[in-house]
């Protein structure tokens, strides 16, 4: 088994073609896109490859030590160029190709007008262990 | 099948009566709280055997035993030892004051919130470690860390003068705002322990606090929809609400404010019984929520109460009074883009108030009020582009 970590982008990521944002949408279409990311987190439970799922707030700042006795420096709000993520699953898969595959169906969810938003996601491997066997 | 004959409910109202024996005896809190749960294992091996026929004597006295071998053992504490072998024996319980000192105990001020929201859990609620873990998502051992230290805190702390029954609700109203997540439910657990501080000390505030959790946990079923979004107060079906427990909570509020010494939560809940007291949201009695809001305001000077105010004016006097109100206030404030949506919505100036809810559901801090606030602007928008 090998963890994956599934990143969602608020910007920073390619913008998919023909894309609309999603206050854009009916509130039906909202619904069902809603449904869509839970129905999947909840068939990865059922299959034993979910870990976690989280959602981050948009605001963030940069934080950095201000040295003996003074208080921490700090650079914000991001800036609007900034890459930001909005949030990110992790899943616990037998390949790559499994990953890949569990990546591209959490894409396909609905948007406007009911078809595929097939936002682009960020998935990277986690660095894992040593093994026990090393020869 | 033999554990099934213990009442674990009956268990879980002992044990911080048990608890608070010990510690009034003189046990430090950390070691006492160690006995106590020795005495609990042995309770759940035993009584379906031998059910005894007085369960909390029968804990004090086995749940004392142990503290004394454990502070047999340890020789550092052997002077400790010596006082408290002087005491006396276990003989009738006197439990009232014990179980009050208690929830001073673990809301004492030398406390984080967390720590001490995590400790009147622990001890005065009877959860296990690893329930509390799992209701605020946290990893068991970490919560195990914060329990452990939270005990050190509290244990060279005497309980001879009564503490200040404020801090204790503060907690108490942590634990309930936290709501429902994992198997146990917190706003379940806090109103059972409020109800239990309520029935052991006589304070206008702390019937407040019982009416407010009351009145709010009767509008649960209402509150969420069946795919779990969020349902607003206006849009609640009120035959989902639980009428019972309005009933008690407008019955605790009224006896509370009879007594004349109007604090925080009772003014809360005597917005919230105005609220559930209304057939339909549009029978609400806006100006008298308004009227408490203004009691509220010149008790804290929170912020967020006169965000609320605001929202509230713009019900009674109309939205452009709402926004004029909401003007005054740091627009930094949570929900402050919110509550301007929703009031130029109600002025007719959609436009304005898609754009507003857009933005609301980008500041939004938590995921069913990001969607919920996505879904508005999705409406408006959807009918401005069929309306133009």
């Amino acid at each position: 088994m090998a963890k994956y970590l599934l990143l969602k982008h608020y910007r920073g990521a390619p913008e998919p073609e023909g894309f609309v944002p999603m206050d854009r949408w009916t509130p039906e279409e909202v619904t069902a896109h809603i449904q869509y990311m839970r129905d999947f987190a909840a068939k990865l439970e059922g299959t034993g490859e979910f870990v976690d799922a989280q959602a981050l707030a948009p605001e963030g700042t940069w934080v950095q030590y201000g040295g003996e006795g003074k208080p921490p420096v700090t650079d914000g709000p991001f800036a609007e160029t900034k890459d930001l993520i909005a949030g990110w699953m992790v899943i616990d898969v037998d390949s790559h190709q499994r990953a890949l595959e569990l990546a591209a169906e959490l894409s396909a969810a609905p948007g406007a007008g009911g078809t595929p938003i097939r936002e682009w996601l960020e998935l990277r491997p986690f660095m894992s262990e040593p093994p026990t066997v090393t020869e | 099948m033999a554990s099934s004959a213990v009442d674990e409910g009956l268990l879980r109202v002992l044990t911080p009566e048990v608890l608070a024996v010990l510690v009034r005896r003189g046990a430090d809190f950390a070691a006492a709280e160690d006995a106590v749960q020795e005495a609990l294992l042995e309770a759940v091996r035993r009584w379906p055997d031998e059910p005894p026929r007085d369960p909390k004597g029968w804990l004090v006295t086995v749940a004392w035993r142990r503290f004394l071998d454990a502070a047999r053992a340890d020789s550092a504490r052997r002077r400790r030892e010596d006082a408290v072998e002087e005491e006396p024996g276990p003989g009738p319980v006197p439990d009232t004051d014990d179980s009050l000192r208690l929830y001073f105990l673990c809301a004492h001020p030398s406390l984080t919130p967390s720590s001490a929201v995590a400790l009147t859990l622990r001890a005065v609620g009877g959860l296990t470690t690893r329930q509390i873990a799992a209701a605020y998502l946290v990893p068991e051992a970490t919560m195990a860390q914060r329990i452990s230290r939270a005990k050190r805190t509290v244990s060279g702390v005497r309980l001879d003068r009564p503490g200040d029954v404020a801090t204790v609700l503060r907690v108490l109203y942590l634990v309930f705002n936290e709501g429902y997540s994992g198997d146990v439910d917190l706003a379940a657990e806090a109103i059972r322990l409020t109800r239990q501080l309520a029935a052991r000390i006589d304070h206008p505030e702390v019937s407040g606090l019982l009416a407010l959790m009351l009145l709010h946990h009767a509008r649960r079923a209402g509150r969420t929809a069946p795919d779990g979004s969020l349902v607003p107060l206006a849009e609640q079906d009120r035959t989902r609400w639980d009428t019972a427990a309005i009933a008690e909570g407008v019955a605790v509020l009224q006896a509370a404010l009879a007594r004349d010494r109007l604090g925080e939560f009772q003014a809360q809940a005597a917005i919230a019984a105005l609220h559930a007291d209304a057939p339909t949201a549009a029978e609400t009695d806006w100006v008298q929520i308004v009227e408490w809001y203004d009691e509220l305001a010149a008790l804290t000077d929170n912020p967020v109460v006169r965000l609320n105010r605001a929202v509230a004016v713009g019900e009674a006097d109309g939205p452009r009074a709402g926004l004029a109100a909401l003007a005054a206030l740091d627009g930094s404030l949570p929900r402050h883009t919110a509550a301007r949506a929703y009031l130029h919505e109600r002025a007719g100036e959609l436009p304005t108030a898609a754009g507003l809810y857009a933005r609301a559901a980008r500041e939004a801090v938590t995921t069913a009020e990001r969607d919920h606030l996505v879904r508005q602007a999705a409406r408006l928008n959807t009918l401005l582009r069929e309306g133009g």
